[in-house]
């Protein structure tokens, strides 16, 4: 069964090569290197072609480091407590020089990045890009998409108003139908599911949205996804050196 | 067939089965179980057992692996629990609401609404308490005493007085919260109880208080 499991694509995107102590395998390790694969050895005459990629993919990675700096810049002046949550918010617009610019940078790049991040799955999908040898490599952007829209909603919290508030109450309360882990889904009450245990209290850290909610959505929203993503972008970006680079017009002849 | 293979062996030679005949020198080819050599470069170093291979020799390092796997099993374990706080700093689901008859009859007291999110309903026959969350997402309806309706302001979700849905994206009626006398006469309610309609719960007792009086 191992050996079987060592076949598959997903095994071998992870594991590129043996374990054995051999001259090989040790050369392997230093040139399989993610740093070397971030840039293509070669640009193929195709990659100058906008039209056919729309460069989403690269610009949605260009937005991610933009909402990088900006809400590290950002974290200097905000507390995550409701008590400070609002005013904080309210003292980046008003009176903190270059603060309006700084929270519209990273609240219109977050936008920005949900659409392009959507429009180069439509791409991808209309030029056929996630067939074999790319397969792998959607899978890896449906989890990189899914990502982004938790990076966006768990965002969406943190400036603490009305809005926000209710947003989250609203989204949250379709984890109490998760089946087996929510409250009121299935086989949920069975498992012995409650209010006070299932999965949605583990998100909100308590049974209702208040002030734990806020601090587990900011330090998902700085730290925990952002790190997960970028383990996925990092698989993501490898992927396409691996699978023949940059996707472009099938021609019959090999790209490089 | 004489033998091709380079003197460091880099090509694959069936040594095993054709030593070279009437040949003068005394030591025949050693012979080996794997019939195959590998390029030098996809061979092991000598004596390398891998890292799958038991022995006395490695007894420490698999120690130090099975150490480390349980560390990260039970740190993980932990860190799942942790993520249950034991005490929860939320006000208590069960709070008194005044006498009987404080209540005028047909009222919706929307008194304890902001700190309970609950309103008390005093209908000619008693008491009923409508848990003010609306149950499409979870917003909080608005009493509006114009219409004699419950409407909430997110999706358009519409009330009865008596909590039984008639209009908007809303599936179920709102639920009602335990409602009781305390030892000392005032009206009790009790959040964390609910009673939902659709389960016939409403008949139930708690679900309705009786006035008497």
């Amino acid at each position: 069964m191992f050996e079987s499991l060592k076949k598959t694509d997903v095994y071998k995107s992870i594991f590129r090569h043996s374990y054995q102590d051999t001259q090989r395998n040790r050369a392997l390790q230093i040139v399989d290197n993610v740093f070397l694969h971030l840039h293509p050895v070669r640009v193929p005459r195709h990659a100058t072609n906008i039209g056919y990629t729309w460069g989403m993919g690269g610009i949605t990675f260009l937005l991610f480091i933009i909402l990088t700096i900006t809400g590290i810049i950002l974290m200097f002046y905000y507390r995550p407590t409701a008590q400070y949550a609002y005013e904080d918010m309210k003292y980046l617009m008003n009176d903190v020089p270059f603060g309006p610019l700084m929270r519209n940078m990273h609240r219109w790049a977050a936008h920005a990045m949900v659409l392009t991040v959507m429009l180069h799955m439509f791409r991808v999908f209309l030029t056929g890009s996630y067939k074999p040898p790319r397969q792998f490599n959607w899978v890896v952007g449906v989890l990189l998409l899914v990502l982004t829209f938790l990076l966006s909603f768990s965002g969406y919290l943190l400036p603490w108003d009305q809005l926000s508030i209710w947003a989250v109450t609203v989204g949250t309360n379709m984890a109490r139908a998760t089946p087996f882990l929510g409250h009121e889904g299935p086989f949920g009450a069975q498992l012995g599911m409650q209010a006070n245990n299932d999965v949605r209290f583990v998100l909100l850290g308590g049974t209702e949205v208040g002030p734990p909610t806020l601090l587990r959505f900011y330090v998902g929203h700085c730290i925990f996804l952002p790190v997960i993503a970028s383990i996925f972008m990092i698989v993501h970006f490898w992927r396409v050196r691996k699978d023949g680079g940059i996707s472009g017009p099938e021609t019959g002849k090999k790209a490089f | 067939m004489a033998d091709q293979t380079p003197a460091d062996g880099t090509r694959a030679t069936p040594v095993a089965s054709q030593p070279p005949a009437a040949s003068p020198t005394p030591a025949p080819p050693q012979i080996t179980t794997s019939p195959v050599r590998k390029a030098k470069q996809d061979r092991a170093p000598e004596k390398d057992p891998g890292i799958w291979r038991l022995s006395r020799r490695n007894l420490l390092t698999i120690a130090g692996w099975l150490g480390f796997f349980g560390f990260i099993f039970t740190s993980t374990i932990g860190a799942l629990r942790f993520m249950f706080p034991r005490v929860l700093f939320e006000p208590p689901t069960k709070f008194k609401a005044g006498f009987p008859q404080d209540y005028v009859v047909g009222e919706v007291s929307e008194k304890y609404k902001d700190e309970q999110r609950v309103w008390i309903i005093r209908d000619k026959d008693g008491f009923y308490a409508l848990i003010a969350i609306c149950t499409h997402l979870g917003c909080t309806p608005r009493w509006l005493p114009a219409d004699n309706k419950f409407k909430c302001p997110c999706h358009g979700s519409g009330y009865y007085k008596s909590g039984i849905n008639f209009e908007g994206p809303t599936p179920r009626p709102l639920e009602r919260a335990y409602i009781g006398l305390a030892d000392d006469g005032e009206i009790e309610v009790d959040r964390s109880i609910s009673f939902r309609y659709e389960r016939g719960e409403w008949i139930k007792p708690g679900a309705f208080l009786p006035y008497i009086g």
